[in-house]
């Protein structure tokens, strides 16, 4: 056991946990915060994005102890004071989500994109969120919901 | 899931991982990016008994452009994506960079972690190669630069000891009448290349002066095309050059690509890089 | 109260909030005190017999409580729910947890019970399973022939069932054609990937004697129904709850080994158990989909007047019939073999093969993406013979005139415009001008092509007296609901349907809204759950509005119908003069006199001055059970670009015309044909799930099984053209399906039009780079 200490969603929690414990483990079961969610075990479908200081990991691939010290966002945190983020906002508003399953890990994969990149075509969007599997939508409202929000984002903070 | 239980270290020193590496010598995997290793051990394909994971070891990250450039192993994949002045001074890397994995693995992967994994499949030995790039790396016995051409071994294999750590990946810049392309043959599920192929070349009045010509996901290691490199010299033929560019290849086929498949895509796909270096060096 | 109906609109879903903030409840979230893990040692090999488990070490493993075997396990039976009537099918034996051979990679031989899915698994490695391997089969043609190796020792050649279906005189069809096309056609195997894998939790509760269960579900009462019936847990004392559901796309339909093992487990520990599965077992367990090989030949006329219809095809069933399996290649698949089109004479074959693979069933389109798949290549290879435009083909053989209308397959279609689909759809999205790019784009060298898909589905599956008898369900479909209105107004509806991704708290709630007059946000849907739900059939087969939703509203007619009794007492009034409209019950001429629904449900709570004959309460159930299905249909087109030097082909754009009858909600319903046209594309451009001769799934993970990702599938333009269905008040046919079964054969149609002047007439799906460059280069 190794005793980590992460901040997670702006609360600092403190606990033991095997070398061997993958982020998203932490996450869901140490830490009960299960809107992250684990769709594959080869990296590839992004249910379980999460940022680690600021920027998109999937977290069924990083080490619950490499994350001590570094402070994670979760689809949880994303809200801010009851506020949806635009992204959640937008995914509501053009049904961006069937079952809602790939929503978490999709979203905070898109808000990693529009920090990168304020204004993407929707060419960057269907590249940018390669790392995100979804069987329902086809990506379509996906598509529709990034540029929602990426357009209110822009709107709130003019360049 | 849920990978075999190991003993974690996370030294912030290359000293101390180096001496972590002679102590426990092949129970030990060195912990970069995680993006090749923690997948497989979660599948428990690799079950090494202690990780030691260098990710807090804040002297092997950086990019330094300095008459070349001097990547810092644990540099991870998007800061050479968005790096500024790697894209003026040696495009192609950011190019084939921006083709890896995807947003999340860029954020965590890192140069060195790949290099040193020796993936059939990765991008950037192409890259090193065609650049004529160099490795330096580190151990007991100190620091020693390894040239490209003499670091891909065979499949997931390079010319590492087992203590040595890479510590730097050394690049040219690029200068006027310069060109490099990375064109790549994404597998569809995966990312990885399928075939990916480098290729830089100057130019002198019209014609190539020097080219090299570098082949990645075709078979068990990345490779040079020396003779599309010999052929395309003195002209401008890419097409011509590189018509039989993937005969004689060691080549690895599977259900997606074939052999006879994938050599006839090392052709099409040298040809594309090729053309795009010639135009860039032209440009 | 509300005026202004709902039926119709865009309304944005009321599940998202939780959705989107991390608050879904999957089945994998469930966390009970004191609960441990189990992990499924799975067969290796694709067919051994077992000769020794040696369990030893793993139960001597700190933090492991117990390890089970077929030794300490009852050998609980994985059943087939479907008997096909009169064809002498044979069913093979199959348990939860393998005794003595298995028969796939994949297949459950032992069962190891720790404090957390790491220990487990730790454990599991030490179990030694010594097998004798045999002989393996995984293609199901080369599955018939004399000498293959045998998947049960008792079934002859591997065949399962031969079931046929026969109309006209196919005979004098072909000697008056003036031309056959033949086509050999692969419909690969597929793997269905909701993202969200299965899950199952078990809690037995020793005091009470109660099982609960939470399942990653389509179908909670079915699940209930047959597990009770397989281990004699009665219904009472046996809950099955299915949460919030990440994706189900038929797979999640079934009673597979996972939730019988897991009932038993926890049974016998008393302790709740949870599994949950990786996406690589997923691969390995979880049913496949699709799987036939089909030998086609179609009989036209010089002038392409279709004549007649031949099909033998071999569908691979797996190494055990799955829940539903013999239906899908055969009532989902023969019976629509008529397509849209006027089509007089059908000979059609199947065999239902076993093989020693992961066992196939429904997977999205079930059956019906495989016919509309054969008759649309082999549509546009007739075109191709004859020199006749794709459009005008199918335009001289579509099904015109009166509904609801008997094709020779003894499907009764309910309505349809199939020509005017069509030609809204060719205007709509500029088929002429696209040919004109077609042309331009030739003569520069580029290999564009345009591709058509005119699809036709059975939906809103039920009808009991013909899924019940005439295919062999031996149980009828239709679907209950329950609407409770609660005194202070609101309103709880309790349906048999279950959501996993379709909104069905949504739509349904928007129905009730305009059927009883309250407002949207009063009312609750509540699915999922046999501890409150009254019960079900569940959600597939594009069923849930068509079928679920005419439940709601004949209960909400129920309903009113005891409200204008109530009403009439409160407002002194003969109940025959009562009127209702939009939340409010009223007396006919005199508007002033009425009572609202919300009035009258309090005063139907408090009946203390009720005459003798009327009830108290306000609430009403309907099992509602259809007279036909319904028949959703529509003209898809796809444009894509084929590089000749790879061959590669891409996607350029992608468009629908989809006639599902009246559309309740058209941003839900537009999503669904988004969904559909993607897994539609998957399978024509990346999907297949490939075993080697030795039965090891090569694809085995989502890094060789190509999921596609979001650059891979074009933009989708959609449109819809509604002939409401008679077969239901709301007039709807459903479009759960529609996108998966008419994209894949436009996709294939337009690469084979992009390839036609090379004189490439078919190229087997999918079609990946590698295939089409094979073709190119003639190998």
């Amino acid at each position: 056991m190794t005793t980590i200490t992460v901040t997670v969603n702006g609360k600092s929690y403190t606990r033991d946990v095997e070398p061997r414990t993958l982020l998203v483990h932490f996450l869901r079961e140490h830490l009960n915060l299960t809107g992250t969610h684990i769709g594959c075990d080869t990296s590839q479908c992004g249910a379980c994005v999460v940022h680690i200081d600021g920027k998109s990991a999937k977290s069924c691939t990083v080490l619950a102890v490499q994350a001590d010290g570094a402070s994670v966002t979760t689809i949880e945190g994303l809200a801010e004071n009851g506020t949806l983020h635009p992204l959640q906002e937008g995914f509501w508003e053009k049904h961006g989500l069937q079952c809602g399953f790939c929503t978490p890990g999709m979203i905070m994969s898109a808000a990693d994109l529009l920090a990168q990149n304020p204004n993407p075509s929707e060419e960057e969007i269907r590249h940018g969120l390669e790392g995100n599997l979804c069987r329902c939508t086809g990506y379509e409202n996906i598509v529709r919901a990034v540029r929602y929000a990426a357009e209110k984002m822009r709107a709130e903070q003019p360049a | 899931m849920i990978p075999s239980s190991f003993e974690y270290h996370a030294p912030t020193s290359v000293a101390e991982a180096l001496s972590l590496l002679q102590q426990y010598g092949d129970e030990a995997k060195i912990l970069a990016g995680g993006h090749s290793l923690l997948p497989a051990m979660k599948l428990r394909l690799a079950a090494p008994g202690v990780l030691i994971d260098i990710n807090k070891i804040a002297e092997l990250r950086g990019v330094v452009i300095n008459g070349n450039v001097n990547i810092g192993s644990m540099t991870t994949w998007a800061t050479l994506e968005h790096h500024d002045g790697l894209r003026s001074a040696c495009g192609v890397l950011p190019e084939a960079v921006a083709m890896i994995g995807d947003i999340q693995v860029r954020n965590r992967g890192t140069i060195g972690g790949s290099l040193a994994h020796a993936d059939p499949a990765a991008d950037t030995p192409a890259v090193v190669l065609a650049l004529d790039g160099q490795i330096r790396a580190q151990g007991p016995g100190g620091e020693r630069t390894i040239a490209a051409g003499d670091f891909f071994t065979d499949m997931l294999s390079t010319a590492l000891e087992p203590t040595e750590l890479i510590t730097a990946v050394i690049l040219p810049t690029l200068g006027k009448g310069e060109g490099a392309a990375y064109v790549k043959f994404p597998h569809p599920a995966s990312g990885y290349a399928i075939v990916g192929v480098a290729a830089y070349v100057k130019m002198d009045g019209g014609s190539v002066s020097t080219c090299r010509v570098a082949v990645t996901g075709a078979g068990p290691k990345a490779v040079r095309l020396t003779d599309v490199e010999q052929a395309v010299l003195g002209g401008a033929d890419a097409a011509a050059a590189t018509a039989n560019a993937g005969a004689g290849l060691d080549i690895l086929g599977d259900i997606h690509a074939g052999e006879e498949y994938r050599r006839a895509m090392v052709a099409v796909y040298a040809k594309r890089a090729l053309q795009k270096a010639m135009e860039r060096a032209s440009g | 109260m509300t005026t202004e109906t709902m039926f119709g609109r865009a309304i944005k879903r009321r599940e998202d909030p939780r959705l989107i903030t991390g608050r879904g409840n999957y089945v994998d979230d469930v966390k009970l005190p004191g609960m441990q893990r189990v992990f499924f040692v799975r067969s290796p090999h694709a067919h051994a017999r077992i000769v020794s488990i040696d369990t030893a070490a793993a139960e001597a493993h700190p933090g492991v409580m117990k390890v089970f075997t077929a030794k300490n396990l009852p050998a609980t039976p994985v059943p087939c729910g479907v008997t096909i009537p009169n064809i002498g099918q044979k069913t093979p034996g199959y348990t939860m947890i393998a005794s003595d051979r298995v028969r796939y990679v994949g297949q459950i031989v032992a069962a190891v019970v720790a404090s957390d899915l790491g220990t487990a698994r730790d454990a599991a490695e030490k179990i030694n399973v010594e097998y004798e391997t045999l002989p393996v089969v995984v293609d199901a043609e080369k599955a018939t022939e004399d000498g293959a190796p045998l998947v049960h020792d008792e079934i002859a050649n591997n065949t399962s069932f031969v079931w046929r279906l026969d109309g006209g005189d196919i005979d004098a069809a072909f000697g008056e054609a003036d031309v056959v096309v033949k086509q050999r056609l692969v419909n690969q195997r597929l793997i269905p990937n909701a993202i969200e894998p299965r899950a199952v939790v078990g809690r037995f509760d020793r005091v009470t004697g109660e099982m609960t269960l939470w399942d990653t579900n389509q179908n909670p009462h079915i699940i209930r129904l047959l597990i009770s019936l397989l281990t004699g847990l009665p219904e009472s004392k046996l809950r099955v709850i299915a949460p919030d559901v990440g994706g189900g796309f038929g797979s999640k339909i079934f009673l597979y080994a996972e939730q019988l093992l897991v009932t038993a487990i926890a049974q016998d520990l008393q302790v709740p158990i949870k599994w949950a599965e990786s996406r690589s077992e997923n691969y390995l367990s979880t049913a496949h989909g699709r799987d036939h090989i089909t030998y086609a030949e179609m009989a036209f006329k010089k002038d392409g007047k279709l004549l007649g219809l031949k099909v033998k095809t071999y569908a691979n069933m797996g190494a055990y019939l799955s829940t539903f399996a013999p239906l899908i290649p055969t009532n989902l698949y023969g019976t629509l073999l008529s397509g849209v089109y006027d089509l007089p004479a059908l000979s059609c074959e199947v065999h239902g093969v076993l093989t020693n693979t992961v066992p196939v069933d429904a997977y999205r389109g079930a059956g019906r993406p495989e016919a509309s798949y054969l008759l649309e290549r082999l549509m546009d290879l007739a075109a191709t013979e004859l020199g006749i435009d794709p459009a005008e083909i199918r335009r001289r053989n579509f099904i015109k005139g009166e509904f609801p209308h008997r094709v020779i397959t003894g499907m009764n279609y309910d309505s349809g415009d199939y020509e005017g689909n069509l030609n809204k759809a060719l205007q709509q999205f500029d088929y002429t001008g696209w040919r004109a790019k077609q042309a331009e784009a030739r003569a520069r060298g580029k290999y564009i092509g345009i591709g058509l898909g005119c699809y036709i589905e059975a939906c809103g599956i039920a009808p009991s007296k013909i899924v019940g008898t005439v295919w062999g369900g031996g149980v009828g479909l239709w679907e209950s609901s329950t609407i409770r209105f609660h005194p202070t107004g609101k309103v709880t509806i309790y349906t048999g349907a279950h959501s996993h991704g379709q909104g069905h708290e949504t739509t349904f709630s928007q129905l009730a809204a305009d059927a009883l007059g309250v407002p949207f946000e009063n009312i609750e849907i509540v699915h999922g759950d046999t501890g409150q739900v009254q019960f079900g059939m569940g959600t597939y087969g594009s069923r849930s509005l068509a079928v679920g939703g005419t439940s709601i509203v004949k209960s909400a007619e129920k309903l009113i119908e005891k409200g204008k009794k109530i009403a009439a007492h409160l407002l002194e009034a003969n109940p025959a003069d009562i009127e209702f409209k939009s939340g409010n019950f009223s007396v006919k001429g005199s508007p002033d006199r009425s009572k609202s629904i919300g009035e009258v449900a309090l005063a139907a709570y408090v009946p203390h001055n009720y005459p003798d004959d009327l009830e108290p309460g306000f609430e009403a159930q309907t099992f509602h059970d259809p007279s036909n299905f319904t028949f959703p249909a529509g003209t898809y087109m796809a444009v894509v670009e084929v590089d000749p030097e790879t061959g590669k082909v891409t996607p350029l754009a992608f468009y629908c015309m989809d006639d599902c009858g009246n559309v309740l909600n058209p941003l839900i319903a537009e999503g669904q044909v988004h969904g559909g046209v993607a897994q539609g594309i998957g399978q024509a451009l990346y999907e297949y799930a490939v075993y080697d001769e030795n039965g090891q799934l090569v694809t085995g993970t989502m890094m060789d099984y190509a999921v596609p990702k979001a650059s891979q599938v074009p933009p989708v333009t959609t449109g819809f053209a509604p002939v409401p269905s008679p077969s239901n008040p709301m007039g709807v046919k459903g479009i759960g399906e529609a996108g998966t079964i008419g994209s894949t054969p436009a996709i294939a149609n337009a690469v084979m039009d992009a390839l036609s002047p090379m004189g490439i007439r078919h190229i087997d799906l999918p079609l990946t780079p590698q295939n089409v460059w094979k073709a190119i280069q003639g190998k």
